[in-house]
């Protein structure tokens, strides 16, 4: 693993990128983090996110640049953002019903935290269980998601994100369980998902946010101290 | 890198040359369509009980010119139908308010009407409610008040089972 990770853009089928010309994958590789249980540093920012996100911002996401364009991306694709809530929208729902945002956990906090703070939604995957360069493309007949030959097959032409060897999740949904982040994860594959609309600027700044949560942890001083170390 | 022959999938979409920019008007006028919707979330209540949803297309997939139609012209029914529920609601608000400043210009011809804060827009469980003074003897006088009740009524414990 090197020293200073950069996101990485992933390469987009043919007919996406000719129907969806916003529609892009980006990743970032980091070392898996050590602890479980989020640090009081890392619980203290969500509870200040909890406090400055309330009511009446919920209502008003939807019309925010960021939160609208997933929006639109969604309705692109076929999906309702107000059947299957869009990621930041879902933690906002979930914030109102909680009471605030709930620790779930380092990684999942950073994710929640980098979601919050910039509208983009990340996932995480398993490093060690990912080959070749993720991808978005469509599905080919009879295909599966991960590597569990148990699993249904994915309905033709879905769009997913995938590996050089399977289909790893449907745009927008949860990664299969095969490449999820487990204990022996050693590093983590982060991905964002840009539409259009988004400045990729913005992408790199939520896969950036994730990294330094992440890094605090580490102590190696985040996003400084793994660009410029 | 695997190479996927996805272009079997494109005739599903019809050919690019001909349905290409139509698809893309589409999706222009979808996201259109989708920020005049949004635009109306804050001036909607939940009183106003309305249905954002229009349902999906089985997605995530790549949309053909008649599934995009069908999400374009469920949007602008869905945005024409929340447009017309809030004129209606306006209007219905703007009715409670003049028959408001009418109690409170004259409380006698307007006996034991109640206007809610609701009825008129506002936050907040208050009554506007014309009232005798001095309850019985101001009935028999013809001296009636707006009275404002404010606050909200307080909890009480769920009736239980007999």
């Amino acid at each position: 693993m090197s020293a200073a990770p950069a996101p990485r853009d992933g390469h987009v089928a043919e007919p996406l990128r000719a129907e969806l010309p916003g529609l892009g994958i980006v990743s970032l590789t980091l070392p898996a983090p050590r602890a479980r249980r989020s640090p009081s540093g890392v619980r203290e920012h969500l509870a200040m996110l909890s406090t400055r996100f309330r009511g009446a911002d919920a209502l008003a996401l939807r019309q925010r640049p960021v939160p609208h364009a997933y929006r639109v991306a969604f309705r692109h694709v076929g999906l309702d953002p107000d059947v299957t809530r869009t990621p930041v929208e879902a933690a906002a729902i979930e914030r109102l019903v909680q009471g605030g945002f709930v620790s779930r956990g380092l990684l999942d906090d950073a994710l929640t935290i980098a979601l919050v703070e910039t509208g983009v939604p990340l996932w995480a995957l398993d490093a060690g269980a990912v080959r070749g360069d993720l991808q978005l493309r469509l599905v080919t007949d009879g295909e599966r998601l991960g590597d569990d030959s148990a699993a249904a097959p994915l309905p033709d032409g879905q769009i997913v994100v995938a590996d050089a060897h399977a289909a790893l999740a449907p745009l927008f949904g949860e990664p299969a369980a095969s490449h999820a982040v487990g204990r022996d994860t050693a590093d983590l594959l982060l991905y964002a998902l840009r539409v259009d609309g988004i400045p990729p600027l913005q992408v790199e700044e939520a896969l950036w946010q994730c990294a330094d949560v992440l890094a605090a942890e580490r102590g190696d001083g985040g996003r400084l101290g793994s660009r410029w170390s | 890198m695997v190479v996927i022959a996805d272009h079997q999938l494109l005739p599903q979409l019809g050919g690019e040359a001909e349905e290409g920019p139509a698809r893309r008007a589409l999706r222009s006028q979808i996201a259109r369509l989708e920020r005049e919707l949004a635009g109306l979330t804050t001036e909607a209540t939940p009183r106003d009980r309305i249905a954002w949803s229009i349902g999906g297309e089985g997605g995530p997939r790549l949309l053909g010119l008649g599934e995009l139609e069908r999400v374009r012209d469920d949007l602008a029914e869905r945005l024409h139908e929340v447009r017309e529920t809030l004129a209606a609601r306006a209007a219905r608000e703007a009715e409670k308010r003049a028959l408001l400043e009418r109690m409170l210009r004259d409380p006698g011809r307007h006996r034991f009407v109640r206007v809610s804060a609701a009825d008129v827009g506002e936050p907040g469980c208050g009554v506007w409610h014309v009232r005798p003074r001095l309850g019985l003897i101001g009935m028999l006088m013809g001296w009636w008040q707006v009275k404002l009740s404010s606050g909200c009524p307080l909890s009480r414990p769920a009736a239980g089972p007999a």
